[in-house]
């Protein structure tokens, strides 16, 4: 990318609140039932039905305002947006426009060259999903699929304040662990429950006036986003120092081909005619109900990052990912509290061992088939040397696969450690006995050959003699 | 003499003495509609069928000891409310065929309370128009006189109530929709403050302004009915939850020391002098039962009628998008594409007046047009509810003519609206403040009934019916029945 260019980036994330029922209506919001089964007469736009407000998503709402730092409205107003599609059903979409919920909010992410950054997230509004038009198996036609129609959305309007792709990835990241933390969200990205549009343009560096950006749209994986932008940023700048001129419009990622497209251009696009919807009164929030939502905030990622490093003295990358989900975060802690294991032990092992084979198994931390009492067991052995780490990487997975806890499968297997040191020994004199090349060699300088004998040893022990002893037994040994 | 003459309150007590039962009662009056509705064209649908086997389950319910407020009493539905099974027209081709899978609240309040639904009126094209002959099924008749309209857009309540093919009938009011339609029939119109009856299954006009009330022939049965209507609602966000007092209990009482306000305004030129004197005579009966005549001023009154040709279209404008041909109502046939199929469907299921209003209230929201017209129409509105809650610190009611003149002719104003508009002059006021509000007949211009309006403060219904009560102990002219129809 030429560094003559700078790269300007907002991002428009829709995330779809976790509330059972619409945001308009009482039909159920849970993805994959059968087509217009989850639409009720108020979601199909019926003559006479009228919406009425479900209070959780204000909560929700109002949660994430206070985590990102932002002032939640007094009084936030629902608009129409007017539009003609199929899949709206009413002809409009309730939205908020002039008066959002949420405004002014802010957060920090950690830019490619590691620093603090701040983004500004300008704000937040409630709105209703439309549904989905389903073109295949039609015979020509289109089919209609309502079930999402009505579902609640969070849309979320950052500052154009992201300078790469990388940091527009880092912005997503940060926010999608929001609003899992807060539990607002579950954040699927597959299902659809955490999109994002980019608002994408160039400049020369130093310029002050933007430059005419362009809309990314149907970025649903972190992946994709990344790429779609830096095509983009290549395509604009590629354009303007062909002498051309970047338009202003809509385009959409093709992820197989990698590249975007125009979808419409501003001059084709919607005059909306917003105006206050008369159905929905202003939705009005005391102080009161900001300080009982203030009471129900968990601790957010970056304070419980900065808690692992401070009170667990583990490494901030290991203490990152940990906190990346508020269910692993809470896996771990479990996990200490459960046994005497040291933090950073018990960190490598989550990191490590537990999430390998949840990816292997395309887990989620919460369905894991160690329980954090189970793992932290298997720590215990460690700590307390009735096995060595190597073994204990055994016992893991004979537990993954069912077999018990770690001293039941310690037990079945007979895999506890070897410390008696006269046992060590014979196996020490045995090993010296059939190796009188090496021996010879190493009592020539040859001091890396340790490592061969000590090898040696565990194999003849099938790895369960403890490896400490071993070392110091053969040094003795060997002179 | 037939029982179709009674009231709904005389009916009610002969329901309860026996001396007649509601099947006997529903055979006379559907019989009647079927003998006389070809020359009103006041029902869309009639529901023989449907009022007979509720009429029988209201006997029973009746002889049991059950049975609520109006256990079979028959009432007619404006089409605009949403019935279960039975076609919704709303007055349309766009729901020509439309069979509603839920009931309007208004519709299930009043079957809870036992009332036996005749059938659906006819009424202006989705409730705009005032002389009902926007509506797709053909103008309603006066039964004054059948040459001049009943009004609009409930002139199909109006009439059959008028015409004695009912003793109620519900209907909506979004700018006077209710009010000029029982001048023009003689009948009493009753529009409550804005939010007292649900809106939900009633289908939106101008979601602010529309307001559910009742045609009757006396102001006791516009209580009993409003009763069994009224009440706070949680499908509908702007139903407000305030206790719904007796109002029949509370009608007893005399008007002596009442403030009457008499707005200047309403009184000047546009007024046909004989509905005038009417209207000051009916005052005057007030007076003389001990009422006072207080001048109050309503500044901002005049410009009452451009503010509402401004907000209603554009709320009109976007209510009716849902009327795509995709779901439900009318549909093109043969769409070449998605955009033809919404074109034609909407350009073949609308009328004039409702292609005329959609277009205005599109204009009006548009980019570049929102400030200049909704903003500053939503700003007046503002200042014309003040003006109102300002004149309610000295007055009880504000009394004034309904409409400017008694009926007119079918087809005399249909081809100029502005002038049609102006048949709402008096009445707009009310729905943009959101008072409740009603008409009284006062007597008889040239053969045709005029009425007294009356209009209230938030959630003051009692007061209002209570004076339209009193006066009609006093009075005989909503005993007054057209020629043909008595």
């Amino acid at each position: 990318m030429s560094s003559a260019w700078e790269v300007v980036i907002g991002l428009e994330v829709h995330t779809q609140l976790a509330t059972s029922s619409k945001i308009f209506s009482g039909a159920a919001t849970a993805y994959g039932a059968e087509a217009n089964t989850q639409a009720c007469l108020v979601d199909l736009g019926y003559p006479g039905v009228l919406p009425v407000l479900n209070k959780e998503v204000v909560r929700m709402a109002a949660m994430f305002g206070l985590a990102v730092n932002a002032t939640v409205a007094q009084r936030s107003v629902f608009a129409r947006k007017n539009y003609f599609y199929p899949d709206l059903p009413k002809g409009y979409q309730i939205s908020q426009y002039e008066l959002p919920i949420v405004e002014h909010g802010e957060m920090n992410i950690t830019d490619e060259d590691g620093n603090e950054k701040r983004i500004g997230i300008t704000r937040a509004h409630l709105e209703e999903d439309a549904g989905k038009s389903v073109h295949e198996g039609f015979d020509g036609s289109s089919g209609i699929d309502l079930n999402r129609a009505g579902t609640p959305l969070l849309e979320i309007v950052s500052e154009p304040d992201m300078r790469s792709a990388k940091e527009a990835v880092a912005y997503l990241r940060k926010i999608h662990t929001i609003v899992r933390y807060l539990g607002i969200s579950d954040g699927n990205m597959q299902e659809g429950s955490f999109r994002c549009d980019a608002n994408v343009s160039v400049r020369p560096r130093g310029q002050q006036e933007l430059g005419t950006r362009a809309e990314l749209k149907n970025l649903n994986s972190f992946r994709f986003i990344e790429k779609a932008i830096n095509f983009e940023v290549e395509r604009q700048i590629d354009l303007i120092e062909d002498g051309g001129e970047v338009l202003q419009e809509t385009r959409l990622y093709d992820s197989d081909k990698d590249e975007t497209r125009s979808m419409r251009s501003k001059e084709e696009a919607n005059d909306y005619r917003y105006f206050p919807d008369p159905d929905l009164l202003p939705v009005e929030i005391s102080d009161e109900f900001i300080n009982a939502v203030r009471e129900t905030l968990p601790e957010l990622p970056d304070a419980k990052l900065e808690r692992f490093v401070r009170d667990f003295n583990l490494k901030p990358e290991d203490a990152s990912i940990l906190t990346s989900s508020r269910a692993l975060a809470d896996y771990y802690e479990a996990v200490l509290a459960a046994a005497a294991a040291k933090p950073q032990l018990a960190a490598n092992w989550v990191i490590g061992d537990l999430s390998g084979a949840l990816n292997r198994d395309g887990l989620d931390i919460s369905s894991s088939k160690i329980s954090a009492a189970g793992l932290a067991g298997l720590l215990g052995r460690i700590e307390d040397n009735t096995i060595s780490g190597k073994i204990a990487k055994q016992v893991f997975e004979a537990m993954w696969d069912g077999a018990g806890s770690a001293d039941d499968v310690i037990e079945a297997k007979g895999l506890q450690q070897i410390t008696d040191s006269s046992a060590i020994e014979a196996v020490v004199d045995k090993v010296i006995d059939a190796n009188p090349g090496q021996v010879a060699d190493y009592k020539a300088g040859k001091d890396k050959l340790i490592g061969f004998f000590v090898g040696q040893v565990m194999k003849e022990t099938q790895g369960q003699a403890n490896p400490g002893q071993v070392n110091k037994i053969l040094k003795d040994k060997l002179g | 003499m037939g029982k179709y003459t009674q009231t709904l309150t005389e009916l009610k007590a002969g329901l309860e003495q026996a001396d007649f039962t509601s099947v006997e009662l529903t055979e006379e009056l559907l019989a009647r509609i079927s003998a006389h509705d070809k020359k009103l064209n006041a029902m869309i649908t009639v529901t023989a069928d449907e009022a007979l086997a509720a009429a029988a389950q209201a006997d029973i319910d009746r002889s049991g000891g059950k049975g609520g407020a109006m256990c079979g009493l028959p009432i007619i539905h404006k089409d605009i409310f949403c019935t279960r099974d039975i076609r919704t027209t709303c007055g349309s081709r766009m729901l020509e065929n439309f069979i509603s899978p839920y009931d309007a609240t208004v519709v299930e309040n009043l079957a809870k309370a036992g009332a036996v639904v005749l059938g659906k009126s006819n009424m202006d094209e989705f409730a705009m128009g005032s002389s009902n002959e926007t509506s797709f099924f053909g103008p309603v008749h006066n039964p004054w006189d059948l040459d001049c309209s009943p009004g609009g857009s409930s002139g199909g309540s109006s009439a059959a109530v008028a015409a004695r093919f009912a003793p109620a009938a519900t209907a909506t009011d979004t700018g006077g929709s209710i009010r000029q339609p029982a001048a023009l029939t003689g009948t009493i119109g009753f529009k409550p403050t804005y939010g007292r009856v649900s809106r939900y299954g009633m289908i939106a006009f101008a979601s602010s302004l529309d307001q559910a009330g009742v045609i009757t022939r006396s102001a006791e049965d516009a209580a009993l009915m409003l009763g069994a209507m009224a009440g706070f609602d949680e499908r509908d966000s702007t139903s407000i939850d305030e206790p719904v007092p007796d109002y029949v209990a509370g009608l007893g009482q005399s008007v002596e020391g009442l403030r009457l306000g008499i707005v200047r305004q309403h009184f000047d030129e546009g007024l046909d002098a004989e509905t005038g004197a009417r209207v000051k005579n009916a005052i005057a009966t007030l007076e003389s039962m001990g009422a006072s005549t207080v001048e109050v001023d309503l500044p901002n009154i005049d410009m009452s009628v451009p503010t509402y040709y401004v907000v209603a279209p554009a709320e009109c404008s976007s209510n009716l998008s849902r009327f795509d041909g995709v779901r439900f109502g009318h549909r093109a046939e043969n769409a070449e594409d998605l955009l033809d199929l919404y074109c034609r469907s909407r350009g073949e299921g609308f009328g004039d007046e409702v292609k005329r209003r959609i277009m205005t209230g599109a204009y009006v929201l548009s980019a570049g047009y929102y400030d200049a017209y909704y903003l500053k129409a939503q700003q007046v509105r503002q200042l014309i509810a003040d003006d109102f809650r300002k004149a309610f610190a000295d007055v009880d009611v504000i009394v004034g003519p309904t409409t400017p003149s008694a009926a007119f002719k079918l087809g005399d104003k249909v081809d100029d609206p502005i002038t049609m508009y102006l048949n709402d002059i008096y009445t707009i006021g009310a729905n943009l403040a959101g008072l409740p509000a009603m008409s009284v007949p006062c007597g008889l211009v040239g053969g045709l009934p005029v009425g007294l309006h009356l209009v209230g403060g938030h959630f003051d219904e009692g007061t209002l019916l209570r004076v339209a009560h009193q006066y009609q102990l006093k009075t005989d002219f909503h005993q007054a029945c057209p020629e043909d129809f008595k």
